[in-house]
């Protein structure tokens, strides 16, 4: 049978696809705390979670949701908070926690610019960095960023099932626009979504180790009442679960946490490549940027240029291996981004040898594909 | 009493004591309110599978480890945060919060009142040295007047935080505190804490003899625990005008107790309300 009869044509404004494709993926606890422009993912979460029998709860401040989430992920609830910049920046340290402690969970963050307050109902893509690396530490983590309304949906529920299989934080960082923009949106019926759980501790409770991966490098989780008592902690530890301070016991389980990823590349890798064959001027763009640059990218070909697009959709760890072939044949990279320069960083360092070429917009407005064709325009016929 | 028919309480049988030595300084009153809060554990018979610690960070964050539960050690000030979270998902476990009196209060006071308002049914057992001890000995915001600590060099000249009051004036279903030296007391008010069901607040008066004691020439740690004494009142006692020889300052025993709706039962109740009345209005 088609699989597209069993879609329910909707249509749905970026943050309530994010809340619904969270409900469709599993998540059962929903803490958060108003915070524009994501106010919506919450109100739509406290609308859909009771009927499913989940919880919602806004909690006093953005720290506590996080932790919140946190405290029901341990119990055993696919969780999730949404936010923006700066409540982005008070989870942080609770989003290490989630890091080091192998705690799943999945923030939403439809961004806004800064530094500070900045503007709250203007679009920027400032979080990008913050994404990576706002948490001290060395931090592990998975960023993704949707470019349409299908795919928040299908992104959102991407990030619970990567977040419940590799046992790290899933960042959904979402564009205002993004976020705010009504599209027709066809959600995939519920039975035909894969969903991923993650592997519960099991056999004798007291041979269990709750951070012995146990040949693989992702560890069963102890559900709380099951009889394994584990300790749970954002100190450094051993396989046991107990802080460690043992040189050797810290590096082999810091190589493990902070390695995981590289070995499921596989799994987290996700991005669009469009005429980057023989692109001369490639443009790395993501989230609603990367609409206008398709569409400079496309009015570029009409005129015979040769341009491409290289759409990262999982921006962390970014598809590094995807990016090199795509720049195969590319004698200028073009990042346009709503921030001073961030995502353009990675590229640069990815294409070393190409010249990479920033076009940036911080003034609260976001960059039009004839910003996009311009600049390809100059760097084509500079050669 | 029915207690004396159960089996004779032995604390190490809750204790991971393969992690000994422990963490604690000689004379530290944080051993003694564990010993009293598993004493209470033992006697209301509450299985060590469906326990939950949830700790911060401090001397008093370092306490649950040593307990053989399910046992989280979460950011600092945060516990009450991460607890409600897993009391909201797992209503079956019983959610103990330990926690000290600059994790309670100061970083963590914001989810303190907002704990208390919402009467989730948690226990959160906050130890009260009046210091940051694994700091190194700074002012807290229970630090007595005048004490010395490592930044009031001068003394402290700041007002003292009764955190018995502020976690009843915010809605703490039942609230105690007690001093370690009466562990009988201290495990019949955490008795009382763990079976309420509601959010119940206690404190416990410790002592942090190495530092705090030190610093302040307050004697070691039975010096300091008897000084103690002779600074509460005790309320099931009268109050301190029918005592005057008892002039502490310290209410001691439960002073604050209400039957409020729980969070969790209401959260559900409303719900399953709610819905009936969608059903209804459909029809």
């Amino acid at each position: 049978m088609p699989a597209a009869a069993q879609n329910q044509i909707r249509n749905l404004q970026g943050n309530h696809a994010c809340a619904l494709a969270a409900v469709a993926a599993g998540c059962r606890f929903y803490a958060g705390y108003p915070i524009t422009p994501s106010s919506e993912v919450a109100e739509k979460m406290a609308a859909e979670l009771p009927s499913v029998g989940g919880v919602f709860i806004q909690m006093e401040d953005e720290i506590a949701s996080m932790g919140a989430v946190l405290g029901a992920s341990i119990g055993g609830a696919k969780a999730m908070t949404a936010t923006s910049g700066p409540g982005f920046s008070l989870k942080q340290e609770n989003l290490g926690y989630a890091m080091g402690a192998e705690i799943p969970c999945v923030v939403i963050n439809v961004m806004r610019g800064g530094p500070s307050t900045g503007m709250p109902t203007r679009p920027a893509q400032g979080d990008v960095m913050q994404a990576r690396w706002g948490s001290h530490g060395d931090t592990v983590v998975i960023a993704l960023a949707p470019a349409s309304v299908t795919e928040v949906y299908s992104q959102t529920v991407r990030a619970f099932n990567l977040s419940e299989q590799l046992r790290v934080p899933v960042i959904m960082l979402i564009d205002e626009v993004i976020g705010h923009l009504v599209e027709t949106v066809a959600i995939p019926a519920p039975e035909s979504l894969v969903l991923v759980d993650r592997e519960w501790a099991s056999g004798p409770a007291e041979e269990y180790k709750p951070y012995a991966a146990n040949g693989g490098d992702i560890p069963a989780m102890p559900r709380p009442g099951a009889g394994y008592r584990a300790h749970v902690t954002g100190l450094t530890h051993a396989e046991d679960g107990f802080p460690s301070q043992d040189p050797a016991v810290v590096a082999r389980m810091m190589e493990r946490v902070l390695g995981k990823l590289d070995n499921h590349r596989d799994l987290i890798d996700c991005y669009e490549t469009v005429d980057c064959d023989d692109a001369e001027v490639l443009v790395v763009a993501y989230g609603v940027t990367a609409r206008a640059a398709r569409r400079a990218v496309r009015q570029a070909r009409a005129q015979g240029l040769r341009a491409g697009l290289f759409r990262p959709v999982t921006l962390w760890p970014f598809p590094d291996q995807a990016l090199r072939t795509a720049t195969a044949n590319a004698h200028t990279v073009l990042v346009p981004e709503m921030n001073a320069g961030q995502l353009c960083l990675e590229v640069e360092r990815i294409c070393a040898g190409i010249p990479v070429v920033r076009l940036n917009r911080i003034d609260g407005e976001p960059i039009t594909p004839q910003q996009v064709e311009d600049r390809i325009n100059e760097l084509i016929t500079r050669e | 009493m029915s207690d004396a028919e159960q089996s004779e309480f032995e604390i190490r049988d809750y204790l991971r004591t393969d992690l000994f030595p422990h963490f604690m300084c000689p004379g530290c009153g944080h051993g003694i309110a564990l010993r009293a809060l598993l004493w209470a554990v033992h006697e209301l018979k509450i299985s060590m599978d469906d326990l939950a610690l949830v700790s911060g960070i401090g001397c008093s964050g370092r306490t649950a480890a040593y307990v053989d539960t399910n046992t989280l050690h979460v950011t600092h000030g945060r516990p009450l945060a991460f607890a409600t979270g897993l009391k909201l998902a797992r209503p079956d476990l019983k959610v103990v919060v330990i926690t000290g009196d600059g994790d309670c209060l100061a970083i963590g006071g914001n989810h303190l009142i907002h704990a208390c308002r919402r009467n989730l049914d948690i226990t959160c057992v906050m130890l009260n040295n009046e210091v940051y001890g694994m700091t190194g000995g700074q002012v807290s915001p229970t630090t007595s007047n005048d004490r010395y600590t490592t930044t009031t060099p001068l003394g402290n000249h700041e007002p003292v935080f009764d955190a018995c009051e502020l976690a009843a004036v915010a809605g703490a279903s039942l609230v105690g505190r007690e001093i370690t030296l009466q562990t009988p007391s201290l495990k019949d008010l955490f008795k009382a804490a763990l079976a309420h069901h509601g959010f119940s607040f206690v404190e416990v008066i410790s002592d942090c003899t190495e530092i705090y004691g030190r610093k302040n020439d307050l004697g070691n740690s039975p010096e300091m625990i008897l000084k103690q004494k002779s600074s509460i009142r005790p309320e099931s006692y009268g109050n301190a005008v029918a005592q005057p020889f008892r002039p502490g300052d310290w209410k001691t025993g439960i002073l604050a107790q209400a039957e409020r709706p729980e969070y969790g039962d209401s959260y559900r109740q409303h719900i399953a309300a709610k819905q009936t009345a969608t059903k209804v209005n459909k029809n």
